[in-house]
């Protein structure tokens, strides 16, 4: 197998697949990176470009397909790490209690011995001066008093150093979603010094002006499957855009104009884009590549109708997108964990009225259609979609004339979507209105009216025929340079 | 030049002790001499181990629920086997330490709630300790006893003994590559992991380590006491979660110092001497130790709040 590799191959994936529950998150996925390349990954939410990044550092095992590194094939953080496989997260992933020295001995093994910490320090501080010239941070201090982008900075530095093997891939993640143009430029330009030296880089960005001006490779990848792998050259904004999208299909809109007065609104984020408002009876939707301010601005709409101290009858109902981190509750039952939002309409002197409790329980198991003999059973006895059901019940059983909801139907199969986008329409139809962030193209289809967000800011509006795909993906990625 | 917080975190334990030596000796004038420091600190030196075991598992986001029965059951040991049959004795305070080791894994693999585990423990040390010492009894070994009572030139034992503990820990934990990966775990487990590190290795060792630490302190208490007891430390439990806070420690995000941890336990020990000299009765020490620590802590939080402040504006 290896020897069929050509020699500067650092790492080769073929026919990658890797499947979370319902969802395929990488169906078949080829990706090849050659010495010299700067390879740029772009894909809409869902494409799988997080999911193939962490199957080439080791982090996660395919359940099929071929991995084959430099060395040999297999799979595994370690050996990932001995073939120079570096990788910068997304999210910030230094330990802010260490200085940055001491986080630069964390990432490279083969750091140590007698007075590490001098050469640690040396290391980093060389790579930052070569990377971010000016930079002015001091590695000696903890990594908690630095700010974002110097916190970003610094992980950038420290995953080109090479203290062990040398860096040969280096993944980088949105890695200029915390620095200003400036710094952003500077590190473009040494993504392609380093790649001209020998290295390889691949880059994950939703500006599109990055890639198309550092990269000398595109990978477009969409539902788990490279799309298109072709020279830099090759594209232009557009045509990358339209590469992302699917093909247009057929679809019945439903028409239907809002009637109801304002309900919601909500200024300028930042300062910045537009504002927002939601008016009775609509379905308005949040799109725009996950982590770009969606969930922040749901909370934000929650905690503007709802006091942080004191309860009050709002009329506001959250459904939440992780489900085992603050949906359900997974010691209680069916009944429990869907009565709870409604228990003070249930009670009667304090006292919650069993009767009345057990009529809401079986009105909702049969009107959503919750796949269990008995509501007094379990909560973690239903799959995944029957749980989902039963928060959508929870919101829906209440009051409430407004539904917040965060990207609730990940990892959700496709009947109980089905069931659930029926559920939401006819509560639409009836007066109600719901937020609605989704990282799924089919269901920011559904909606009514759309907000596209980009960096926290709400970018762009559209409303009926006006929400495609294609329209969604070109506003979600920033066209020029920062 | 501004302090950062950081650095404040640090002086506060050193302040707070600095005032209340400066308060012991100005209602005891007497106590400023040799023999006056090392009564006034020899009892610090088994909880400053302790609490150094206590802070190594704070290091890893852990809590040992069990220290004060485990340092009970290592005392018990130290009076019995190591001083009747040295090499059996050896030998079950190593079993301890793997023990210890075992248990950091187990909580690792089955990502078990640490209070919980070492809380079962404590019941199982605790009744290891009954088994051997029934009654108070037993005996300290001669080495041990020389080594606690030893008169050093100048400067008393328990002054010594502090320093060495401070040095030794800072050493392991503050400097060491081996501090910094368990450190780092505390701040970060995902990212040591993804560096291609053993989470479980480091766990079990610092677990094993903070065993050690635990035995030490045992051998020192019998070395004081020349006898032992089954319920001899049960108050170190919460007196060495409380020195490692004092000394700047924090719960969880691996923030420890170990140069604040002895200083923690020194302050501690010290605040029921002084309430002694106060004439307050002991049944007041242990609300006294609370109000200090609230104090030092009520300290710390005003700090964080006003460093907050100024780098919001």
């Amino acid at each position: 197998m290896a020897d069929a590799m050509s020699a500067q191959t650092i790492v080769a994936a073929r026919g990658i697949k890797i499947q979370f529950g319902a969802v395929k998150a990488l169906d078949g996925a080829d990706l090849e990176i050659r010495q010299g390349e700067c390879i740029g990954l772009v894909g809409h939410n869902g494409a799988g470009k997080s999911t193939i990044v962490n199957v080439i550092n080791g982090g996660l095992t395919p359940h099929a397909g071929d991995l084959v590194y430099g060395s040999g094939q297999g799979h595994g953080i370690a050996l990932a790490r001995q073939n120079g496989v570096r990788c910068v997260f997304q999210e910030l992933s230094l330990c802010s209690n260490l200085t940055v020295g001491e986080n630069a001995r964390i990432m490279n093994r083969n750091l140590g011995g007698w007075n590490w910490r001098r050469r640690a320090l040396a290391l980093v501080r060389n790579k930052l001066d070569e990377i971010f010239p000016g930079h002015g941070i001091d590695c000696g201090s903890t990594v908690g008093d630095l700010s974002i982008a110097q916190r970003q900075m610094v992980e950038i530095a420290i995953s080109f150093t090479d203290a062990e093997t040398p860096a040969r891939l280096v993944i980088l993640d949105e890695p200029t979603s915390s620095l200003d143009s400036g710094l952003a430029a500077q590190l473009m330009a040494y993504v392609r010094r380093f790649a001209a030296g020998g290295g390889a880089v691949l880059l994950i960005s939703h500006i599109l002006g990055e890639i198309l001006s550092t990269s000398n490779r595109i990978v477009v990848m969409k539902d788990g499957k490279v799309v298109a792998d072709r020279p830099t050259s090759a594209f232009t904004t557009r045509s990358l855009v339209e590469t992302m999208g699917s093909v247009v299909k057929d679809r019945q809109r439903s028409t239907r104009q809002h009637t109801g007065e304002r309900r919601l609104s909500l200024p300028a984020r930042k300062g910045e884009g537009l504002a927002f408002e939601a008016f009775g009876g609509e379905i308005v939707g949040f799109a725009g590549l996950g982590g770009h301010g969606q969930t922040q601005a749901l909370l934000d709409l929650y905690l503007s109708e709802n006091g942080n101290w004191l309860p009050n009858r709002s009329p506001v109902a959250f459904v939440a997108g992780d489900r085992g981190l603050n949906g359900i509750f997974p010691l209680w039952s069916i009944l429990r964990n869907l009565s709870i939002a409604s228990l003070g309409a249930l009670s009667k002197r304090t006292l919650v009225d069993d009767g009345r409790e057990a009529e809401l329980g079986e009105y909702w198991k049969k009107k959503i259609e919750i796949r269990t003999p008995d509501t007094g059973n379990f909560i973690l006895s239903l799959s995944g979609g029957n749980q989902q059901k039963v928060l959508f019940a929870r919101a829906l059983a209440t009051s409430a004339s407004i539904v917040l909801m965060d990207d609730p139907m990940r990892g959700v199969d496709v009947g109980t979507k089905q069931e659930v986008y029926e559920i939401l329409r006819s509560e639409a139809a009836s007066g109600r209105t719901f937020v609605w962030y989704s990282t799924e193209m089919d269901e920011i289809e559904l909606c009514d009216r759309v907000y596209v967000f980009r960096d926290g800011v709400i970018v762009a509006e559209l409303a009926g025929d006006e929400i495609t795909e294609e329209k969604v993906l070109a506003s979600s990625f920033a066209g020029g340079e920062h | 030049m501004r302090i950062s917080a950081e650095t404040f975190r640090q002086i506060i334990p050193a302040v707070s002790l600095v005032l209340l030596l400066g308060a012991v000796f100005y209602m005891q004038p007497r106590a400023m001499s040799y023999t006056g420091l090392n009564l006034l600190f020899n009892l610090a030196v088994p909880i400053a181990l302790a609490t150094v075991a206590q802070m190594l598992i704070m290091s890893v986001n852990d809590l040992d629920l069990s220290m004060g029965t485990f340092v009970s059951f290592s005392a018990c040991v130290a009076a019995t086997y190591l001083q009747s049959a040295p090499l059996i004795g050896v030998a079950i305070l190593l079993a301890a330490i793997a023990v210890y080791a075992t248990i950091g894994m187990l909580i690792h693999m089955r990502e078990l709630p640490s209070i919980v585990v070492t809380l079962g423990m404590s019941f199982v040390w605790g009744g290891l300790a009954v088994l051997m010492l029934p009654q108070p009894g037993g005996q300290a070994p001669g080495w041990a006893r020389w080594l606690m009572t030893a008169k050093p030139p100048l400067v008393p034992l328990a002054i010594v003994a502090s320093v060495v503990i401070a040095v030794v820990t800072h050493l392991i934990v503050s400097r060491s590559s081996f501090g910094v990966l368990v450190r780092g775990i505390g701040g970060n487990t995902r990212s040591v992991a993804r560096a291609g590190w053993s989470v479980l290795g480091l766990r079990a060792a610092t677990y094993a380590l903070a065993g050690f630490f635990a035995i030490l302190s045992g051998i020192a208490l019998v070395g004081l006491t020349t006898s032992a007891d089954a319920n001899i430390a049960l108050r170190y439990t919460l007196l060495s979660i409380a020195g490692v806070i004092l000394g700047g420690g924090e719960f969880v995000g691996g923030r420890v110092s170990p140069v604040g941890a002895v200083i923690g336990a020194l302050t501690l020990t010290l605040a029921g001497s002084f309430l002694s000299f106060m004439r307050i009765s002991p049944d007041w020490q242990i609300g006294a130790q609370g109000a200090i620590l609230i104090i030092v802590l009520g300290l710390r939080l005003a700090f964080n709040l006003f460093e907050k402040r100024r780098r919001t504006r």
